[in-house]
């Protein structure tokens, strides 16, 4: 027998998301199973001292939420924030990693950063997502996961609430998948190995 | 070898060079930040790549010293989370009253704007003649330029902000005097501090410390390195003594929680316990 080796399965999923972002995520998120297998980490632009995304958007998820903590070991079923003022970062060893570097092109968090340390952490296992924004951050991010053999999912533009960041992200190199946001979270749990959830969130 | 294997070999492989050859130990750091910001540096300097870069940093001090700047974060705010620098004039003030003379540590001072602002802080409370503040940095670079005191003007709107939030009873704009594009503190707040520098990764503590300031350095570093900053704070906190991280920062998890009481939830000022 000659079968292919099985394809990677991934290991975790890496958001990143601008204007537009609560809406976005309060579908997508909700559209996740509660056991959905792997973490899944996000960058959404705040601004500084703005209140933590994943208190106001737990009531509309399943999926566990929380606001990433220094050090703090991956776990799966569970997304992790970016806390404001504070690039995420994920290392090898697969704990969650913060810095206040200065911020990447006016972000901080910057969707680049957590990007570029998942494609180095977790090459091949990594799924990146591009949502409705209106800069460019996760242009490069995005291209180094795929690059490092990762899967790259962009919302398609015309279905974006801002269409410049997914936009950017198509133009600055091949992806694998473009799609309105309502059918994201499905291919989420296709590539995950998991079964979504019956019934839609509005 | 794939290249990132390669790469990642290069890190290592420099990092080790870094520290024979000039004692600076960034191997403990956390990885993906660093990582991060060697590449930038490579590619603000043009390098092709690593290993084109690595003879000049170990044959070359002042390529090394960029190459340290380019490491090190100096990203500081004045009054930076005012809500705790308002809770140390609040709540840790008074302790601090009752000793004859306070001595405090801010480990990781980046440009002094930390430092500055305690000393303003301590001026309000009639307590600045009684503390000594040991500011320390491994950065020298940048301790001259805490030294100096001088600062962007630019900034000084954020600055005055955050010392207002913070519960500042003065005016902030009569700590410093505008020139030009700068801002240079009043050299009276300097008199009781002391810059110099500090390696949390190879040097000893300072002694009889009441006050501890240690805020987004630790995340920079490995858990081994953690507990050796944390194990150099431990020991030089007298019984009593206040110990504090950035925001983002806990003691959670860490070895010496059992003896460190958490005074403002959230905050991350602890409270060095008394033996029993
Ligand atoms: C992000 S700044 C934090 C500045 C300030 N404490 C604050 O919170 O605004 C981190 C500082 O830690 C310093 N640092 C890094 N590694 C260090 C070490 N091993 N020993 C002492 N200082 C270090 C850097 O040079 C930099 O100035």
């Amino acid at each position: 027998m000659n079968d292919l080796p099985a394809p990677p399965s991934p290991s975790l999923v890496v958001i990143g998301v601008s204007a537009g972002g609560f809406d976005a995520l309060r579908r997508l998120l909700g559209g996740l199973p509660a056991d959905f297998p792997l973490p899944v980490l996000i960058v959404q632009h705040l601004r500084a001292g703005s209140v933590a995304l994943a208190e106001t958007l737990q009531r509309f998820c399943a999926i566990r939420l929380k606001e990433a903590d220094e050090g703090e070991p991956l776990a799966p079923a569970t997304v992790y924030f970016a806390p404001a003022d504070y690039h995420l970062l994920v290392e090898r060893d697969s704990t969650l990693a913060l810095s206040v570097d200065p911020p990447v092109r006016y972000a901080r968090p910057a969707v680049d950063v957590l990007f570029e340390s998942a494609a180095d952490a977790f090459g091949p296992g990594v799924v990146g997502v591009v949502l409705t924004g209106a800069n460019d951050d996760g242009s490069r991010g995005l291209r180094r996961i795929k690059a490092a053999g990762g899967t790259a999912i962009v919302q398609d533009p015309a279905d974006a609430e801002a269409a410049q960041m997914p936009a950017s992200a198509l133009a600055a190199g091949a992806v694998d998948h473009v799609l309105p946001l309502a059918d994201i979270a499905a291919l989420l749990c296709t590539l995950a190995g998991c079964a979504a959830p019956q019934g839609s969130v509005p | 070898m794939n290249p990132q294997q390669l790469e990642e070999l290069e890190f290592r492989l420099l990092l080790e060079g870094v520290f024979e050859v000039y004692g600076y130990d960034f191997r403990d750091y956390a990885e993906a930040s660093l990582r991060r910001r060697i590449r930038h540096w490579l590619a603000e300097r043009r390098y092709p790549s690593l290993s084109a870069a690595q003879g000049e940093i170990l044959r070359d001090r002042a390529v090394f010293t960029s190459f340290l700047q380019g490491l090190t974060v100096n990203v500081s705010e004045m009054f930076r989370d005012p809500r705790f620098f308002r809770a140390l004039r609040e709540q840790i003030v008074p302790f601090l009253r009752t000793w004859p003379f306070v001595r405090i540590w801010v480990a990781g001072c980046a440009g002094g704007e930390e430092a500055y602002s305690l000393a303003i802080l301590l001026h309000e409370e009639g307590l600045l003649r009684r503390c000594r503040i040991y500011a320390t940095d491994i950065n020298e670079a940048i301790l001259d330029r805490a030294r100096n005191g001088i600062f962007a003007l630019r900034d000084m709107q954020t600055y005055t902000r955050n010392y207002q939030l913070a519960g500042g009873s003065g005016e902030f704009a009569d700590y410093y005097q505008a020139r030009y594009d700068h801002a240079l503190m009043l050299p009276a707040l300097r008199d009781n501090i002391l810059f110099s520098p500090h390696n949390l990764a190879a040097d000893a503590e300072f002694g009889e410390m009441h006050l501890v300031l240690c805020r987004n350095v630790l995340i920079y570093f490995n858990p081994d390195l953690k507990e050796r900053a944390l194990r150099l704070f431990d020991t030089a906190l007298t019984a009593g003594g206040f110990l504090c991280l950035g925001m983002k920062e806990t003691l959670e998890f860490r070895s010496l929680a059992a003896s460190y009481t958490e005074m403002v939830k959230g905050l991350r000022i602890y409270r060095k316990e008394y033996p029993d």
